[in-house]
């Protein structure tokens, strides 16, 4: 991977992939023959016209049965926080335009900032938000969710899987719970952080909605997909030529959808090989760092977290200069909460779940995904316990 | 070669001193500070300020980092101005910023972190002298911001590079022309970062209860009314809301009684004041320049304990404001006015 030297980096040890995923080989030789061969706008009606259109749908189809729903069903974006936004803002938008009564939207406080974001504007719009609680051990307390939903409930999101800490969390039930007390809501999940980790068809069909998002599992950036199931209206936030069954309007970003599907697929038939192979290096790192730091805990409940990810507080250590001179040495971690500007900011996951915000800002993410290897956990195990000890000792 | 931590504000002034410090062979990290979570309009504290830092640390080739210093610098930062304000003082919150993030927090962070150096885009210039490293006046003497560094004492400034000192504005914004750096062209920032500008009214009477009370001239005969002691500064000519003939300046500011007094210009002379947390980085001659403001002209002065005598009559300085001490081009420590 070619990046950028700096400060004394000897190896480039890149534990980051919940941010971001090196694009998997099957995917790039997929998106090729669409950057110069095929000039077709989808839409067309000519021969190179079909050509991108048969593309563009037998990727869909692809995505379809990877997440368990029909082809009409899946939706194109571009990124996993437009998917949320069209999730939260379309379906809460058509709830209220069917009927003013329902203004309720209920999420919680460790989700993403792009259902958090979506939320906020809809409260500055009028609509009554909730936002639930996590526990300790990182999973949104049901009893105060349960609590929140009624008659006048529009939208509920909750995610599938945290994108800091990796738990899991209880969508199937919250569905349920939805169902139950919530009739006329539709249910969002943003399952982002999930295809890597969870076979998430079953999701898919206890839901109305689910995001995902193509550079978390070896796609490219800027693509993401909205499942939608039939039946759920949804207010477009792009209008224009009816495209994506008039939920998105734009012409289709052709090379990057085939990509994204390649991807998925790749991902879908690996996956328990692969989480077999990561979980096992993760826990290495996990029990290597336990092993040789002291003040060192991990956050989130073990047994509910996805293979690839390990969120950890390092106690008397800034995360801020943690990350730096770990950078410095070739490791690249996240705290996990990153703002616009490229700040850290105390968690809002780690807030959620009532963790001290001292405590929040000694806390980074380390996360593994397919590229990762035996080697990037054996340096990993030698440079950031010389770094904490560094850092402790200065 | 050292290594060397520069605080890049995304302005041209700290791109070019992060440009020149590797171009002359040094390990260079580029940080930015975020400060402020507010609204403000200048300043290092917005997205794009710093992107465009995050832009000239990849042109020129060297890792940047942000660092969210917003809590700290709003606890020892923006609370004591507002406190300040409050107590009818005229603070200078860059100094405050240059003593508790740049070269507190950043400086000992950069120490942790194993770097030799924190460089800044300063206007000034670190000299070696008998005691140790001294702070220098700039080159470029109009653009000289040493005034807002008088803390810096020897044990700092042997940690401290401050490179675009050494070349006038003009120079720096060719170098960075140059280097075809985005910050080339980029206005110059003169206001409070954290603050809209001219919206320091607004910003304090939202923080500060604000108190009416009486203008009364020299004699004590009420000649106007206000809405609250921040807004006026010793010395304030504009905006008084007052009309006695000729001009009129605030000669007093009572914190109590919230009396604001106003008098002539010769109201405002004086021939001494008391400074408090007096800091002496070297050793003063016996008369020194005192340099009153930012860019305000010293004058000949000679310290007794930490009462100020000066050499003729000056303009009364606001409680709160900085006083530099020079010896020549040498700074050599500084004071805050006392009440």
């Amino acid at each position: 991977m070619p990046i950028p030297p700096a400060g004394d980096r000897s190896a480039v040890v890149y534990l980051d992939h919940a941010a971001s995923t090196p694009m998997r080989l099957e995917a790039i030789a997929a998106m090729e023959p669409f950057l110069a061969a095929h000039p077709g706008n989808p839409s067309g009606g000519h021969g190179a016209a079909r050509a991108t259109k048969t593309a563009l749908e037998e990727a869909r189809e692809t995505v379809a049965l990877v997440c368990g729903c029909r082809p009409d069903e899946v939706v194109f974006t571009g990124s996993g926080s437009e998917s949320d936004n069209l999730a939260v803002k379309g379906a809460a938008w058509a709830a209220r335009a069917h009927d003013p009564a329902l203004d309720g939207v209920v999420t919680s406080g460790i989700e993403h900032k792009a259902v958090l974001g979506a939320s906020a504007r809809l409260g500055a719009q009028g609509f009554r938000i909730a936002q639930v609680r996590a526990g300790g051990d990182g999973i949104v307390d049901l009893d105060l969710l349960g609590g929140e939903l009624d008659e006048r409930t529009a939208v509920v999101s909750v995610m599938l899987v945290n994108n800091e800490t990796g738990v899991r969390q209880p969508v199937a039930e919250i569905a349920r719970l939805v169902r139950e007390r919530a009739p006329r809501a539709v249910m969002h999940s943003d399952a982002i952080q999930a295809p890597q980790w969870l076979d998430f068809a079953p999701l898919t069909s206890a839901v109305d909605l689910v995001a995902i998002s193509g550079h978390k599992f070896g796609g490219p950036k800027g693509v993401g997909a909205l499942v939608v199931r039939s039946g759920t209206t949804l207010v477009p936030l792009v209008d224009g030529g009816g495209h994506e069954q008039g939920r998105r309007a734009g012409t289709q970003n052709v090379a990057g959808i085939v990509a994204f599907a390649a991807a998925l697929r790749v991902t879908h038939e690996r996956r328990a090989e692969e989480i077999t192979r990561i979980a096992a290096l993760r826990d290495e790192l996990e029990h290597g760092l336990a092993a040789q730091v002291s003040g060192f805990h991990v956050n989130g409940a073990s047994e509910a977290r996805v293979a690839g990810l390990l969120h950890c507080t390092f106690d008397d250590v800034e995360a801020e200069t943690l990350l730096l001179a770990l950078d410095r040495q070739g490791v690249m971690a996240a705290s996990g909460s990153a703002c616009s500007s490229g700040a850290v900011d105390p968690s809002h996951v780690l807030l959620a779940m009532g963790m001290p915000q001292l405590r929040a800002l000694s806390s980074v993410r380390f996360s593994l995904g397919y590229a990762s290897t035996r080697a990037d956990v054996d340096a990993a195990l030698v440079i950031v316990p010389e770094v904490v000890a560094k850092l402790r000792v200065a | 070669m050292a290594r060397v931590m520069v605080m890049m504000s995304g302005g041209v002034d700290s791109s070019v001193a992060a440009a020149l410090l590797h171009e002359q062979g040094h390990d260079v990290t580029g940080v930015t500070l975020k400060l402020w979570g507010g609204e403000s309009d200048s300043g290092c504290c917005s997205v794009s300020d710093v992107e465009d830092a995050r832009r000239v640390a990849a042109q020129i080739g060297i890792a940047h980092y942000v660092f969210n210093f917003a809590d700290a610098f709003d606890t020892d930062v923006v609370a004591p101005y507002v406190d300040a304000y409050a107590m009818g003082e005229t603070p200078n919150p860059c100094v405050e910023c240059n003593r508790t993030m740049k070269f507190g927090r950043v400086l000992e962070r950069a120490r942790r972190l194993d770097f030799d150096f924190v460089a800044t885009g300063h206007h000034a210039r670190v000299v070696t002298a008998d005691a140790g490293p001294a702070l220098a006046r700039a080159v470029d003497a109009a653009k000289d911001q040493s005034y807002v560094l008088y803390m810096l004492g020897p044990a700092e400034l042997a940690r401290i590079m401050l490179p675009v000192g050494e070349l006038t504005k003009a120079e720096v914004r060719d170098h960075a022309r140059a280097l075809g750096l985005r910050t080339a062209e980029k206005r110059e920032s003169m206001d409070v970062c954290f603050i809209k500008r001219g919206e320091r009214d607004t910003f304090l009477g939202a923080r500060i209860p604000r108190r009416s009370g009486s203008i009364v001239d020299e004699q004590g005969a009420i000649v106007g009314a206000h809405d609250g002691i921040d807004a006026f500064t010793i010395g304030q000519r504009r905006g008084l809301g007052v009309s006695v003939g000729e001009r009129r300046y605030v000669t007093d500011i009572a914190v109590g009684s919230g009396v604001v007094t106003v008098g002539p210009r010769d109201a405002l002379l004086e021939d001494r004041v008391r400074l408090r947390d007096v800091i002496r980085s070297r050793v003063l001659p016996i008369v020194m320049h005192a340099q009153p403001r930012a860019h305000g002209a010293p004058f000949a002065a000679t310290l007794d304990g930490d009462m100020l005598q000066f050499a003729s009559p000056q303009t009364r300085i606001s409680p709160g404001q900085v006083v530099a001490f020079y010896d020549g081009d040498v700074c050599c420590g500084g004071g805050i006015v006392a009440e």
